[in-house]
């Protein structure tokens, strides 16, 4: 179920086949296969070094793959040059053109493809309303603030009507705030266009507000592609449970469907041997104000810190046998001391190491 | 804070330098151009005479055209051959790049004269070029244009500045950040028309430094025309040079020192401004 392509039922648009690159004895991606379907919002994420930005020049043409395709609509893509690709990239830096004006930078691509004089005023109008730079057509893009050379690279990279706009990182030059309203702006904007974004970025919480499918990299390969909800719910691997979101892992063994780890003992579906489940800190409650729950298991520990996070609480746990683990409940007040702790056995997800 | 004298002190013998080196010879050769020289003695009365006598003598307009000539040529030579080359280095030297910087650096630290007369070798009658064109059966008899005409001029002197206009060059096309490329390539635009669109243009304050140094240092020139140019490719500064000495003509020396101080100041003046057009980060 991990791994199954999630929302859009379109058409695929974009197939990297079996995608190795290398720089000198660096495997930066080995042998990735990924589908991009029409019209979705995809996030490549990942640490830096894990071959996300990589793989986006990869499609972009910027870089070569040492081995395997990558096909689009169809056709192969990997043998043309950057310039005859309908592929679009908004630059982490921006790389506006420091020499051109506002207008001039978006009018860049319909320039460069030679669109009749008529045709290219009206519709670079229209790309800068999109964007809400119309006023500041005639600025160079130094006098301009990080949030609006954001805007006009955006602008100018989907002025060409590419059928895959590529954002690597894009917001990370940001402040937060401002981080937050281009969210807004990037997921309402491809909605409307429907057009098809690759976007990378190392930020999970952005990844997960963004993105129809989220496809997680380490190393060069793909760990996990799935939904956000289902790449957070059902993590196939450790290393995903904790990229995405926090958790506890728990380590143990399955005897007879019962799963023994330390202080917590839960019944399971997992084959019999050692395991490893991942268990979400809001998983866990106060066993004297938790609603009655189906397959209860319960354990005492000891409150070591408490952090207050406005509508909930962090709570460092010490149970048994001097296991830590982490639980997210709802706002109560100051705790201290012993308590008794209860979650859902099914909320314990196997995951492989 | 520092004190008055402190200031003082550390200002005073840069003060001192640009008053006696600079300012002191550029009032003496000001002077100089309004005065006159009769029976071989410089009278200290003030007129025009020398700057009627640079205009109405058809001798200096001839050759201060053929030294614009030789140095726009000069100019022209050294782009063409600094610009493939800074591009060279600055795109596509790869591992080798630090070692062909020092090769094209290499002859700055060469003495003029030595450089100058190892043309005088190469292109003389008895010369390796000479010799090479015979030994070819190319020519039969040594080719004597080849020294003692503007000809060599040009080609020494474009030998001797090319660096120099290679390396503002290379220094401009180092600072285009790569993602401006990626980003035109992006775009839709071949490499041909990224390199009209975005690496022209965004080169242009070292390309317009580089023809600045070349033209200027062109201009006040007059070694080249004494070692392989020859009476023909006499340039202005040789005729100031013999002013100042055989001639013993200062004021009319000083006049046309004047008249090339404005012309190459103005020059300075205009390409500064128009580098300043194209600067933009």
């Amino acid at each position: 179920m991990t791994a199954a392509v999630q929302g859009s039922p379109d058409a695929v648009l974009l197939e990297v086949r079996a995608v190795s690159k290398r720089f000198g004895e660096k495997d930066v991606l080995k042998t990735l296969s990924l589908d991009i379907a029409q019209g979705e919002f995809l996030t490549l994420l990942g640490e830096s070094g894990s071959g996300k930005t990589t793989l986006l020049r990869l499609i972009a043409g910027f870089e070569q793959p040492t081995s395997g395709e990558i096909w689009m609509s169809g056709a192969r893509l990997d043998t043309l040059p950057p310039y005859n690709r309908r592929v679009n990239t908004v630059f982490q830096q921006y790389a506006l053109f420091p020499h051109l004006s506002v207008c001039e930078n978006v009018a860049y691509g319909l320039r460069a493809s030679n669109t009749p004089k008529a045709e290219i005023a009206p519709r670079v109008e229209q790309a800068l309303t999109m964007v809400r730079m119309s006023d500041y057509a005639n600025s160079k893009p130094a006098k301009l603030s990080g949030g609006q050379q954001q805007r006009v690279a955006l602008a100018r990279a989907l002025i060409n009507r590419p059928q895959l706009l590529l954002l690597d990182e894009p917001l990370s030059a940001l402040d937060a705030n401002l981080r937050k309203e281009m969210q807004a702006e990037l997921k309402s904007l491809q909605r409307e266009l429907g057009i098809t974004f690759l976007f990378v970025t190392h930020d999970q919480e952005e990844a997960m507000a963004l993105s129809d499918r989220i496809a997680l990299l380490k190393d060069g390969g793909l760990e996990q592609i799935a939904s956000p909800r289902e790449i957070y719910a059902h993590p196939a691997t450790a290393y995903t449970a904790q990229f995405i979101g926090q958790t506890n892992l728990l380590s143990g063994t399955v005897r007879s469907g019962i799963a023994d780890c330390g202080a917590l003992r839960f019944a399971t579906h997992a084959p019999d041997g050692p395991a490893l489940f991942s268990l979400r800190p809001e998983s866990i409650s106060l066993a004297a104000s938790a609603p009655q729950i189906p397959d209860a298991s319960l354990f005492r520990a000891i409150i070591r810190q408490q952090f207050f996070g406005g509508s909930s609480e962090l709570l460092e746990l010490n149970c048994i046998g001097n296991q830590t683990l982490r639980a997210r409940i709802d706002a109560c007040g100051p705790l201290s001391g012993e308590h008794e702790f209860v979650f859902s056995a099914s909320s314990a997800i196997p995951v492989k190491p | 804070m520092y004190s008055r004298l402190y200031k003082l002190a550390i200002s005073l013998p840069p003060l001192a330098w640009v008053i006696l080196f600079l300012l002191v010879p550029y009032v003496l050769m000001f002077a100089h151009s309004f005065w006159q020289v009769t029976d071989g003695v410089i009278i200290h009365s003030w007129n025009l005479q020398q700057y009627k006598e640079l205009f109405s003598n058809s001798l200096y307009p001839t050759v201060f055209f053929r030294t614009l000539r030789i140095a726009a040529s000069v100019t022209l030579l050294s782009l063409l051959l600094g610009y493939p080359l800074a591009y060279f280095l600055s795109f596509h030297a790869g591992p080798r790049k630090e070692l062909l910087y020092q090769l094209v650096i290499v002859p700055l630290w060469v003495s003029y004269l030595v450089r100058g007369y190892a043309w005088k070798t190469i292109l003389g009658t008895d010369g390796v070029l000479n010799g090479a064109l015979q030994y070819l059966h190319i020519t039969h008899e040594p080719v004597s244009a080849l020294l003692y005409s503007p000809f060599a001029v040009i080609l020494m002197l474009t030998h001797i500045y090319t660096p120099f206009v290679f390396l503002p060059i290379y220094a401009s096309l180092e600072h285009i950040p790569r993602p401006l490329l990626e980003a035109s390539h992006d775009l839709g635009a071949s490499p041909r028309s990224t390199f009209f669109r975005v690496l022209l243009p965004l080169s242009m304050p070292g390309l317009l430094a580089g023809a600045t140094f070349a033209f200027v240092l062109t201009l006040g020139d007059f070694l080249a025309p004494l070692l392989v140019g020859g009476s023909s490719s006499n340039m202005i500064a040789n005729i100031v040079q013999s002013l100042f000495g055989a001639a013993y003509d200062w004021p009319l020396g000083a006049a046309i020192s004047v008249f090339i101080l404005i012309i190459t100041v103005s020059l300075l003046f205009f390409t500064e401004r128009i580098e300043k057009r194209w600067t933009f980060q």
